[in-house]
């Protein structure tokens, strides 16, 4: 499901040192070519370097190598094919595509995640357009586009597909902008295209059959992903592509997908691996009467199956469909599936391979105690609210959470909302789950303690820090006091990613955590009590960090200035969040990034660039 | 799909901001009300506490039968059970990305089957507030019928064509077949699996109406 996006993130692990850089190093001081007419050393360097370099792909690797000297930055700079940019406004294209010459593959991320939850005004920017000009004439050759959180127009897709003759891969992920015309013309014009990958972009419907657009001849097609595009889709053209998509091996359809479509789709191809099930619920017009075909029998087809999501407008009854490839599941996402504990268990207790799973809080405490006791191998826990309101319900609590620290052991990553918690339940999971990467806690009720003992959540958040020695990103919720930032600052020294919302109680609490993390490099705030004096704190750190996000905090307009001048290279915007009250000295939104290029041009009228 | 035209949420979803929900007066489980429902502690979709629910704008309109008086009571109840700090909805929290929010809007999906008509049709029970606006889309849905009210101020579908009754009927989650209307409508949407129009001739044996209070339904 994210198997992807991993590789895409920061959080990318390094590959083991390259023993070829070390290789280069010994040669430098063996070259000795003194009676033939010979390049300059340097020159040969430079060449045995190229051929070396070509095998390095970590980009960590290649920053710190690219600092050595001249020759190794251009020798790098000449052999890097995969550009990663982390925020689209901390180069320009121009200078990206003037220093590495001959990239295939290119990933832009643009929006802060907070902009996902409407906290962004619309319209703030990281358009593609300027980024896809100057690729189609410095990156004939490109191959790979993934971009997340990127503003993209149809003219902007027309544009790529036009340029890249060999393009092979087009990954959108939470973007906007274009529509089924785009995606018609990406479809017709990408002749050699292996992966369309739409993930929870928004896609206009232009009422274009797009999906008819693809090769007759046969496609190359090995992911086509289109579960968040919500439109009507031709199920005949749909069914032939397919067809005529022998190396397909990922496909996750939209809603508008019924299971009885569904069925004839997998029995046309057998060979998946990753399927999204659209609805998983008949069709409008189902005879009465009419034996349904024996879904079941389409899963069993599909022996390689590994990867299960969608289920959108699930009617349960269904489910049971399922039964033969969840032994072999090493990924389920139940996420959009409204089911209650019974249904989950019927269908858990047979996911023994399971590694990420995606649920909602429908299924219950009861529902994540089934999943503690039959998957062990669970990397990923993502639990989602069915009632995303902070005084919902709450069918998930402090029990399941406790229940999946003893039986999953081996997890590394939680995203889990609920509406109570105890401090016991997280410092529980921190001892039995040291391997945790990522922790991500949604109390929804703002302000929360500890339902229990009425504490603060401090002291669980606390054990997170000190407990689990690879965290790298954190998400805090509940009623926190400053305390709990120091634990952070003391303790999270691998900490890269923190989201803070209503939390903490004066200035010293940013000031723990921007004094205390030296890892820190995307840090989200908002509705908590840091002011100026605060974000002063942080000023040795800035350049370090990709972005500082604070909104609704008791930030000053002077506060942001003052940063704004004393640090030249860091672009310090502040946004109105469309309110008329512009009048006084608070500032709403700061959203702050290290940049090369300065002020952007292309900012709207809500956005003051310090 | 006129399922899409039935959406009949007052929730704005593009902002992601449901200030409705403010409106709502929620009391914490265990208050005492008078209440339709028994308590019981369940692992499904809601609990009680989301069956009050003003939010839902439009009709009370016209009453089902003693079902929209015992909702009625049970809203005026909560009305005076009023939490003082019922918390405004803030921007953007909980942090749900809109996709799922929307996404999550329809997924409590129904089969309805019309005796004698050929094709079964799905419903989802989330896009309406109330049995009244339910019948309008079951009536939009198979387009030969009408609702008719009867002496008894029972909802019935009717086919003015061939003159026949038919009356909805559900099953509930325990299997048993019930008439619409019975229970309150949050009950209901938790309860049922799925819909028949039953000729009103075949509905003879079913549970006659009960008053609400002696429902026994969880």
């Amino acid at each position: 499901m994210r198997d992807d996006q991993t590789e895409m993130s920061e959080d990318d692990e390094r590959p083991p040192a390259d023993p070829a850089a070390e290789t280069s190093n010994k040669s430098r001081s063996c070259i000795d070519f003194g009676e033939f007419h010979s390049p300059f050393p340097d020159q040969v360097l430079e060449n045995v370097l190229e051929n070396v370099l070509f095998f390095l792909t970590s980009r960590r690797d290649r920053n710190a190598l690219s600092l050595v000297c001249k020759s190794w930055y251009r020798a790098e700079a000449y052999t890097r094919s995969e550009l990663f940019i982390g925020n689209c406004y901390a180069v320009s294209p121009r200078r990206a595509t003037e220093r590495f010459r001959r990239v295939r593959s290119v990933v832009l991320k643009g929006k802060p995640r907070f902009a996902d939850f409407n906290l962004m005004p619309p319209n703030w920017g990281a358009h593609f357009l300027p980024w896809v000009t100057a690729m189609a004439s410095a990156y004939p050759w490109l191959e790979k586009v993934y971009l997340k959180r990127m503003s993209v127009t149809d003219e902007d897709l027309a544009l790529l597909a036009r340029s890249f003759p060999g393009f092979k891969e087009l990954t959108l992920v939470c973007c906007d902008g274009f529509g089924t015309s785009g995606l018609a013309v990406v479809a017709s014009k990408c002749r050699q295209l292996r992966v369309l990958d739409l993930i929870e972009d928004e896609v206009n419907d232009d009422e274009v059959d797009w999906i008819s657009y693809f090769p007759e001849t046969g496609t190359c097609l090995e992911s086509l992903m289109f579960d968040c595009v919500e439109c009507p889709i031709n199920f005949d053209e749909l069914e032939k592509l397919v067809a005529r998509s022998p190396s397909l091996k990922k496909l996750r359809l939209n809603r508008y997908v019924s299971v009885g479509q569904l069925f004839s789709l997998m029995m046309r191809a057998p060979q998946l691996t990753h399927l999204g099930t659209g609805s998983f619920s008949p069709s409008e017009l189902v005879p009465q009467g009419d034996q349904e075909p024996d879904y079941g029998f389409a899963f069993a087809t599909c022996r390689s199956l590994v990867c299960l999501s969608g289920f959108r407008e699930v009617i349960p009854d269904y489910l049971p469909a399922i039964h033969p490839v969840c032994a072999n599941l090493t990924s389920l996402n139940f996420s959009y599936a409204n089911i209650n504990a019974e249904q989950l268990k019927s269908i858990i207790c047979h996911c023994h391979k399971l590694q990420i799973f995606w649920v909602l809080d429908s299924v219950c405490d009861e529902g994540l105690q089934a999943v503690a006791a039959t998957c062990k191998e669970l990397r990923e826990l993502r639990v989602f609210p069915i009632d995303a309101r902070e005084d919902g319900e709450g069918p998930v609590s402090e029990v399941g959470l406790q229940a999946i620290s003893e039986g999953c052991k081996k997890l590394q990553s939680i995203l889990y909302f609920c509406q109570r918690m105890t401090n016991a339940a997280v410092i529980a999971m921190s001892k039995n789950c040291p391997d945790l990467v990522v922790f991500r806690l949604c109390i929804m009720g703002r302000h929360r303690p500890d339902h229990i003992t009425g504490e603060p959540m401090d002291e669980g958040f606390g054990a997170i820090v000190m407990n689990c020695k690879k965290l790298t990103r954190l998400a805090i919720s509940g009623l926190l006091t400053d305390t709990a930032f120091s634990y952070i600052g003391t303790y999270g020294k691998l900490v890269r990613t923190l989201s803070v919302a209503f939390a903490g109680d004066s200035d010293m609490g940013l000031k723990y955590v921007l004094e205390g993390c030296p890892r820190l490099q995307k840090l989200e705030i908002r509705d908590s009590p840091f002011g100026d004096l605060a974000l002063r704190s942080g000023l040795h750190h800035y350049y370090n960090m990709r972005f500082l996000w604070m909104s609704s905090c008791r930030l000053s307009r002077q506060g942001c200035q003052e940063i704004a001048q004393a640090m030249p290279r860091l672009v310090v915007e502040v946004i109105r969040d469309g309110s008329e009250e512009a009048a006084n000295d608070s500032v709403e939104i700061l959203y702050m990034y290290r940049s090369l290029e300065g002020p952007r041009e292309d900012a709207p009228n809500f956005v003051t660039i310090l | 799909m006129s399922l899409d035209t039935m959406k009949n949420s007052p929730e704005s979803d593009d902002t992601g901001m449901n200030f409705k929900d403010t409106e709502l007066t929620l009391g914490l489980p265990g208050d005492a009300r008078p209440s339709t429902m028994t308590g019981g502690k369940s692992c499904t979709k809601r609990g009680y506490s989301d069956t009050v629910d003003l939010n839902l704008g439009t009709s009370s309109g016209e009453p089902l039968g003693k079902t929209d008086a015992a909702d009625k009571s049970v809203t005026d109840a909560s009305d005076a059970g009023k939490l003082p700090e019922a918390k405004a909805q803030v921007v953007g929290w909980p942090p749900v990305r809109l996709f799922r929010k929307k996404a999550l809007k329809s997924c409590t999906y129904v089969k309805v089957a019309v005796d004698g008509a050929p094709y079964l049709r799905k419903v989802d029970l989330e896009m309406y507030a109330s049995y009244q606006e339910l019948l309008r889309a079951l009536e939009e849905m198979f387009t030969c019928f009408t609702i008719c009210r009867n002496y008894l101020d029972e909802s019935k579908l009717m086919d003015p064509v061939k003159g026949t009754e038919y009356v909805p009927t559900y099953e509930d989650k325990e299997g048993d077949w019930m008439l619409v209307g019975d229970v309150p409508w949050k009950m209901f949407v938790e309860s049922c699996k799925r819909i028949r129009l039953m000729k009103s001739s075949e509905a003879i044996g079913l549970a006659p109406r009960t008053p609400p209070n002696c429902s026994s339904t969880s």
